[in-house]
């Protein structure tokens, strides 16, 4: 459905993205994940036809971006990052207007206006101009208005920032429900959404591609460098240099104190020989000290993106 | 067209969802109120002297309402067009830019022309309220003389084809720069020069001369004061008109090919 393709966009002799490809199949929800200045927006903004790449090739349903704009343009639904609305009228007239300028049939626009003024929770500010809005009833506004066409494709800078908790499940179980018929892709920096509402991630440093996955593989990857939490009750200065001793362990520290000599311990483990975990047991039962817990660190979908962010650093 | 006529509404409305509209028609009407009545005024003073001192005639070879009155109103008029029309049309593109709206506008399905004339339409809707406030004016002229029907219509068409003029190109700065006042002022700024570019005619040789003359309001105006509607004067409004529409959507097109 969508196919960006070597993408690059130089803002004078600035960065913006380097030579980006990824795929979005139909019905797929894509997560954009990147700190801040990695270039999400960037892309965002060829794909919706607002600016042109400086190389590279972009189509939404088989059409290109910048040749065939106006039929790319009829497909998307586009919610900017600074949601730039027009603050002087009220919000039904606002998203009538989009309608018509969308292409909605005029016999339908009533009907499309009240169905997402539904979705997106905005009867309660119905009277009301888009300008006396709170933050958060305006990111809903925009959300409304990329909704309206029930576009084939939906893009999403940043779609839940601003919105209280509970909007925000809504809104992602909106953006989730809207998956498998829509395609969406949305940027992100919280990264639990990603692992919520998204099948696959793309993860953007520096306008370059870092990483592109399902979270869950994304997660089982790096997993391979595990991390291992023990309770054992014994000697502290003991158990961290018998437990360290063992082959294959790169470093244990103390991770809690806890009463009676009993504390948690976090073991690293050597990226190789991961199943070096199970040489600790027998240990603790040769020093004769209690095991109480013992269970494998996940690594949080946090954790992998700051460390694929910093590793490219590093090369 | 749908789209056409849809943003013509919006702009429409969004002048009178702030107080711009208000304020620059009811300044506009002030100071067209204010130079009537002067003009009418010394008008019936003069009159009355020229009653009552025949011999005083002879100074005034012209004591007609049409000469005294119509022709130096339309003419204040088409000033006072070049000083509010510009603070009409600074914000078109200049404030959609500033705040970002730009951004949804041209990823929704509209074609550059639909926007560039759609506003034009709606700051031309503003401008046609305005101008047919000073109707009033005439029909009191009519009232207490006998000016010529036709200049009245022929001004009105000329200040209708000026204002036009002055509306796409002052739409036109608002769309290279995201400055309201850098609108306004480079849009008056332009604007007067085509206005005084016809007094450097006479000393600027012939042949530059008579283009200087052609590009300048100034003669386009004074043919439709005198009365005189003239194709080439309604052809140079249309061609100024679509020369800045055209420059317009090149604006808007580079931003589509330079980002
Ligand atoms: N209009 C512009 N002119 C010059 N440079 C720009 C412009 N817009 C973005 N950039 C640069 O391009 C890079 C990518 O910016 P972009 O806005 O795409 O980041 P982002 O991933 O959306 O960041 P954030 O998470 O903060 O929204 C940044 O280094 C930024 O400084
Ligand atoms: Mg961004």
């Amino acid at each position: 459905m969508i196919e960006v393709e070597n993408l690059t966009k130089k803002y004078g002799d600035a960065r913006g993205i380097n030579d980006v490809t990824f795929t979005v199949e139909k019905g797929e929800v894509l997560g954009f994940l990147g700190p801040n200045g990695a270039g999400k927006t960037t892309t965002m903004r060829i794909l919706t036809c607002f600016m042109p790449a400086t190389s590279g090739k972009a189509k939404i349903a088989g059409f290109d971006v910048f040749e065939d704009s106006l039929e790319v343009r009829k497909r998307i639904g586009y919610l900017p990052e600074s949601v730039p609305l027009y603050t002087d009228m009220q919000v039904p007239v606002y998203l009538e207007f989009v309608a018509g300028l969308k292409g909605v049939d005029r016999r339908d626009v009533k009907r499309r206006v009240s169905h997402v003024m539904d979705d997106c929770a905005l009867n309660a500010v119905s009277k009301k101009y888009i300008g006396e809005l709170s933050k958060g009833y305006r990111q809903r506004v925009g959300l409304a208005q990329a909704l309206i066409n029930d576009p084939e494709v939906l893009i999403l800078d940043e779609p839940t920032i601003g919105l209280d908790p509970r909007q925000i499940i809504e809104i992602r179980s909106l953006i989730k429900s809207l998956g498998g018929r829509r395609t969406v892709i949305l940027s992100t920096h919280i990264l639990p959404e990603v692992s919520m509402i998204c099948q696959r991630v793309v993860i953007i440093n520096e306008g370059r591609l870092v990483a592109v996955d399902t979270p869950q593989n994304l997660t089982a990857q790096l997993q391979r460098s595990q991390q291992i939490l023990i309770r054992v009750g014994g000697p502290e200065k003991e158990v961290l240099s018998e437990v360290g001793k063992i082959n294959g362990v790169s470093r244990v520290s103390v991770k809690e104190n806890g009463a009676d000599n009993i504390n948690a311990y976090l073991i690293e483990l050597k990226k190789d020989m991961v199943d070096a975990g199970k040489d600790i047991p027998p240990v603790i039962v040769r020093k004769n000290w209690s095991l109480h817990e013992m269970r494998p660190v996940g690594m949080s979908l946090e954790d992998i993106f700051i460390k694929l962010v910093t590793e490219e650093k590093i090369n | 067209m749908r789209n056409f006529y849809l943003i013509f509404l919006k702009e429409l409305r969004s002048y009178f969802n702030s107080p711009i509209a208000f304020v620059v028609i009811t300044i506009f009407l002030v100071l067209s109120g204010y130079f009537f009545y002067n003009l009418f005024a010394t008008f019936s003073t003069v009159s009355f002297q020229v009653m009552t001192q025949p011999m005083l005639a002879r100074q005034y070879n012209q004591l007609n309402i049409t000469e005294m009155v119509v022709r130096p109103l339309f003419s204040n008029l088409s000033l006072f067009m070049l000083i509010m029309l510009p603070m009409l049309t600074m914000r078109m593109f200049s404030e959609e830019k500033k705040s970002g709206t730009i951004e949804l506008l041209l990823t929704y399905p509209v074609k550059d022309s639909e926007v560039i004339l759609g506003k034009f339409a709606g700051c031309m809707g503003i401008f046609t309220i305005m101008i047919l406030l000073t109707v009033p004016c005439f029909i009191l002229i009519g009232i207490f003389g006998e000016p010529e029907m036709g200049v009245i219509v022929s001004g009105y068409v000329g200040l209708f084809l000026m204002g036009a003029a002055f509306i796409s190109l002052g739409i036109f700065a608002s769309s290279i720069t995201e400055n309201q006042i850098v609108a306004a002022v480079l849009s008056f700024g332009s604007l007067l020069i085509f206005f005084m570019m016809g007094y450097s005619a006479g000393f600027a040789g012939e042949s530059v001369g008579s283009i200087l003359k052609y590009l300048s309001f100034m003669p386009h105006l004074y043919n439709f004061a005198k009365g005189v509607l003239d194709t080439e004067d309604i052809m140079y409004y249309f061609l100024f008109i679509l020369f800045c529409i055209f420059l317009n959507m090149r604006t808007l097109e580079s931003k589509r090919w330079r980002g």
